[in-house]
């Protein structure tokens, strides 16, 4: 039965959808209420601490456990044979990419060691202070072997093989070409040539990585509290491995302090407290310490590029060429591989212009370092920087305004649907009508002059414009095809209690960003009922319908739809139900705050808590022939399109001090456009919080490494992140073209942020130097670097 | 990152300190802000077998007037001697150099003992004290001897204090006049370690600076008097400091090293912009007059 009243629902005058409203969970977690994994202290629980590799790339010869199974509160010392016998091993590839490969990779390392920081041996002690202590007495004997480190280095002939069983040290490489790059070359009036860096860094979670494994013997079951980004994922993949069922592990996932792409990843030492756990048979813990964090915790974005692109003398760009190289660490990460940043790399790149001529190369090779992977916006913030570092050199080689080769040259906001050269579909973007906005909004020509006039006081400032594409709300295509377990549909469960109050079950997960907000005001609105008559529950593989848990921005768009779904299925069945009860016809009735109404008047027919009331206690009152269902369960993915591409620009005003290096940023600007708004100051939060993670992979952050593949830099005194006090005030505004794939019309908006924030400032500060003949290409860009580029050092 | 065990105390009097210091020595830490020391621990960078906490010890924590001098009791916290009267008015460049100590948070905690104690090569107080002119009290049981700031800092985390020793005191000589200090620094972030800093105190008139004690922190081991740049600086015009005169002497005096925030050329080159930013400030303040 469908109830043709009720189709716009959702943007009615009271809908939430579009409205700011309040976090139900920042008050519990403001008061110190929050419950996050190292909350959880079971009876019998034991604390595992791990002998992580000294050395980039060492031969195990010996391993002597003797002292360490006596010293005080130990309760097993274990290798990596042992966790082999009851963690089987993996490999990190998936089948859509094709020529893949990578090595077994075992809970704890077999044989050798192949980064700084994997772990080798398990200590379980009483508690995590003794298991510390008593990794001091364990003796390993190592043969230090050869490293890899430079990524390029790393292919050639005399080059150290870190897994003999792979031949070379090369993981994958695809290459792309599109129109005739030749002959735009060949006509091309400039043709400007550029490396880009990106150097490695990593996504420090507030909450590091904490996991407790409980196995109980005596029913088969394993229950998981974890720190994660997936939970249905995490709980295939751990049956898998540790050989049990699915329904007999369960992950809960409570409270999560961060988690930016670095909790969606299966990691080893998670897996050994998993195995241990099931050895023991009692609860393991295991919280990592900052100084692991940064030696395990996936690393991303290490990256050189070298560009081409060609520009006529009238600012059409005619081609984009890039030959990109990444060096992801000795193992492929599991489930979702090392090789998505380079994919991404290799088809965004300069995917928001018109040309259709590109070419391109990704490589993606093994090196002893920590294993890089997937972090927040994985892979734009290379694209972006490389595409519009490539657009400003060819709008400084013609001496063309960065804004007018850009109005030139992005595809046209009547253009659509399209795809872009390297074949990505488009459905609807707003590039002009984007950048038009923030032209206003920062006050582009008005910069301009006090730039002018600041420079004849010798004061150097500039402006950088990046544009953006972003994938968003992934399909099928991402993963599932892949033969990974990871769903990219989502499902929700809604229920009305029997004093009309709703539960929500939902996939996705919170991690702080607010998704059982959205996910409330979905259903809420969808429904018909207030806010506060609503309770979100996820992060619990036995009470959630399966779902993909929160990551490539998909929970807005994705899960997002399926509250609404819910929410409109079990209204109908609300009102079927009230029909019956108030003798009418449930097309004259509509939910609205808590009440069944007239649709025609408003007038209030009958709150839910009668309706509660009558399905639960009194059903005796309803037809004999006639059973109510005050539960629905919905599920969504989207089909049309293989992503939900969102856009947007960034623009930034920054102050270069010539003589430090050091720049102040005078204003930073935002527009984007993720389609529907369903709470504008979680979405302006979402891009803030997204340009602070961009500022610092852009000016800060670096995980720096010696010659022999050592970190160098793994505390958070010598790892820069950005403070309150480095980043400015950040303005955020919207273009609404919502998505026509789903109801909602919700696009993801998590990653938007971080995505194009290098790009404006690398811009930004190369349109300061300009004057004075210095360019940087190098991320992070530090004083030095900066110095450098203008030879004061 | 749990520290390896310790047996801890918290002794209610300075005479009851010294004692457990005079019998635990090498074995015994100091526990003041815990600022430094703490990380180190849990890092385990740093072990010890008895931690004595001072911060019960409240006759450490003043800060008094004397005759010539302002005598800061060595658990007085950062923020105490940022908000301090007496501080402002009798030894200014503490004042200035402090705000640039870590956070808010930090400074609640942290002492100028502690900074001391430690001798982190990288720390503003330290150079401050050596630019003062100050002195520290260091106590020991039935006994005190008093040292120059200068001779207190003998390596990377080293200092001239005993093991049988607690830094009590640090006696800091008012200001004179016509003196002026500048305090500046450079750091990747405005919360985060200094690459480069200079701390400077000197007899400044309109033709020139004299009796100038200016001290680098961030290149060297230790805090370090910058001797030739002084000299430079003192045989000029104010005005009219030769440039290459003044470089070649700070390549002479300083000798910074690289470490993951900068290499040794840009702490160089950052010794050059801060020294000329001093004497700006110089010819400035002279000017307000």
């Amino acid at each position: 039965m469908t109830n043709a009243s009720n189709d716009n629902h959702l943007f009615r005058p009271n809908s939430y959808i579009g409205r700011t409203v309040p976090r139900p969970n920042a008050k519990r977690l403001l008061n110190g209420r929050g419950n996050y994994t190292d909350d959880t202290k079971l009876p019998r629980m034991v604390h595992v601490a791990f002998l992580r590799s000294p050395y980039a790339h060492a031969r195990i010869n010996k391993i002597d456990k003797n002292q360490a199974i006596k010293a005080p509160g130990v309760v097993a010392v274990v290798d990596g044979h042992d966790i082999a016998e009851v963690c089987a091993p993996w490999v990190g590839v998936l089948a859509h990419l094709e020529g893949m490969k990578s090595a077994e990779q075992h809970a704890l390392a077999i044989e050798k060691a192949s980064w700084e920081g994997e772990p080798v041996v398990a200590i379980v002690a009483s508690t995590r202070a003794l298991a510390e202590d008593a990794l001091e007495l364990i003796k390993v004997e190592w043969d230090i072997l050869p490293v890899v480190t430079d990524m390029e280095a790393a292919l050639g002939e005399d080059a150290e093989i870190i897994h003999e069983s792979l031949g070379d040290n090369l993981a994958w490489r695809r290459t792309m070409d599109a129109g005739d790059v030749g002959a735009s070359f060949d006509h091309a009036a400039h043709i400007i040539e550029e490396r880009y860096i990106s150097n490695r860094h990593t996504g420090v979670c507030p909450e590091s990585r904490s996991i407790v494994a409980d196995f109980n013997s005596a029913d088969d079951q394993m229950t998981i509290y974890q720190s994660t980004q997936a939970p249905h994922m995490m709980q295939s993949l751990f049956a898998k491995h540790i050989g049990l069922d699915t329904h007999k592990v369960r992950v809960i996932c409570n409270d999560v302090g961060g988690a930016y792409g670095i909790k969606v990843h299966a990691y080893p030492d998670e897996f050994a407290t998993v195995a241990l756990s099931y050895m023991l048979g009692r609860p393991v813990k295991f919280v990592a310490d900052r100084r692991e964090s940064f030696l395990s915790d996936i690393h991303a974005r290490d990256h050189r590029i070298d560009t081409r692109v060609a520009v006529t003398a009238n600012g059409e760009i005619t081609a984009f060429e890039i030959d990109d190289w990444t060096g992801v660490g000795p193992y492929s990460a599991y489930p979702r591989t090392s090789a998505m940043e380079a994919l991404q790399v290799l088809n965004f790149t300069g995917g928001q212009y018109r040309n259709r001529n590109y070419k391109g190369r990704a490589t993606v090779v093994y090196q002893n370092k920590t294993p890089m992977s997937q972090y927040r916006a994985v892979g734009h913030p290379i694209v972006t920087m490389i595409t519009e570092g490539m657009v400003d050199d060819a709008a400084r080689a013609i001496g063309m305004d960065p804004l007018e080769i850009r109005r030139r040259n992005l595809i046209a906001d009547d253009a659509y649907p399209t795809t872009s050269a390297s074949g990505l579909p488009f459905e609807k973007l707003s590039h002009q009508a984007s950048l038009d906005k923030l032209e206003k909004m920062i006050n582009y020509a008005e910069l301009r002059k006090d730039q002018a006039a600041a420079r004849e006081r010798g004061v150097y400032r500039g402006i950088g414009i990046a544009t953006f594409i972003e994938m968003t709300n992934p399909g099928v295509a991402s993963y599932g095809v892949g033969g990974a377990p990871i769903t990219a549909q989502d499902g929700a469960t809604v229920r009305l209690d029997a004093n009309g109050n709703t539960t929500v079950a939902i996939g996705v997960t919170e991690q702080g960003q607010g998704s059982e907000t959205i996910v409330a005001q979905c259903v809420a609105s969808a429904l018909g009922i207030t806010l506060d008559s609503i309770k979100v529950i996820t992060g619990d593989t036995d009470v959630t319908p399966y779902g993909g848990g929160t990551w490539g921005s998909r929970g807005a768009g994705i899960a997002g739809e399926a509250a609404v779904q819910a929410g409109k299925a079990l209204r109908e069945n609300i009102l079927e139900v009230a029909a019956i009860m108030l003798q009418t016809d449930a097309d004259s009735l509509d939910i609205c705050e808590n009440n069944v109404i007239n649709h025609r008047d408003g007038e209030v027919r009958m709150p839910l808590s009668e309706i509660g009331r009558i399905c639960y206690f009194r059903p005796d009152t309803l037809p004999p022939d006639f059973q109510a269902e005050l539960v629905a369960t919905r599920h969504y993915v989207p089909r049309q399109y293989p992503f939900a591409f969102t856009n947007g620009v960034q623009g930034c005003y920054i102050e270069v001090d010539i003589e430090t290096g050091l720049i102040a940023f005078k204003k930073y600007c935002v527009v984007e456009d993720c389609g529907r708004v369903i709470n504008p100051q979680l979405v302006d939060e979402q891009i803030r919080g997204g340009v602070v993670q961009g500022i610092g992979g852009a000016l800060f952050e670096e995980c720096r490494y010696n010659d022999r593949g050592e970190l160098l830099n793994g505390t958070m005194s010598n790892y820069l992140l950005p403070t309150m006090t480095d980043v400015p005030d950040i303005e955020v505004a919207h273009i609404e073209t919502p998505t026509s794939e789903s109801e909602l019309g919700a696009k993801g908006a998590g990653e938007a942020g971080t995505g194009a924030a290098a790009a404006a400032i690398m811009n930004a500060i190369n349109d300061a130097l300009s004057p004075l003949g210095g360019k940087v290409t190098q991320q992070p860009f530090t004083p030095e670097r900066i110095l450098s580029a203008i030879g004061k050092i | 990152m749990k520290p390896a065990p310790f047996d801890y105390v918290k002794p209610a009097s300075l005479e009851e300190a010294l004692e457990l210091r005079r019998r635990h020595g090498a074995e015994s830490a100091i526990l003041a802000g815990g600022q430094s020391l703490v990380p180190d621990f849990n890092q385990r960078l740093r072990s010890t077998e008895t931690v004595i906490d001072i911060n019960g010890l409240s006759a450490l924590s003043s800060i008094e007037e004397s005759q010539d001098m302002i005598s800061l009791g060595a658990i007085s916290r950062y923020r105490e001697i940022e908000t301090s009267a007496l501080v402002a008015e009798h030894a200014p460049l503490l004042k200035m150099a402090i705000p640039e100590i870590g956070s808010p948070a930090i400074r609640n905690r942290g002492t100028i003992g502690g900074s001391v104690s430690m001798a982190d090569p990288g720390a503003e107080l330290p150079a401050c004290l050596c630019a003062l002119g100050a002195n520290f009290e260091l106590a020991r049981a039935g006994s005190k001897r008093m040292i120059a700031a200068q001779n207190f800092f003998t390596g990377r985390y080293e200092t001239a204090l005993d093991n049988d020793e607690i830094l009590t005191r640090i006696d800091v000589p008012k200001n004179r006049v016509g003196f002026r200090s500048a305090f500046h620094e450079i750091a990747r972030r405005k919360t985060g370690y200094a690459m480069c800093g200079v701390a400077a105190h000197g007899k400044v008139t309109h033709q020139s600076v004299q009796n100038l004690k200016m001290v680098f922190f961030g290149t060297d081991d230790t805090p370090m008097l910058a001797v030739n740049t002084i000299s430079v600086i003192e045989g000029c015009a104010i005005n009219d400091v030769p440039p290459a005169e003044l470089d070649a002497a700070l390549s002479e005096d300083l000798h910074p090293s690289d470490d993951t925030h900068g290499s040794a050329k840009l702490r160089m080159h950052y010794a050059k912009v801060l020294t000329r930013r001093v004497l700006a400030q110089f010819v400035s303040a002279h000017g307000e007059e």
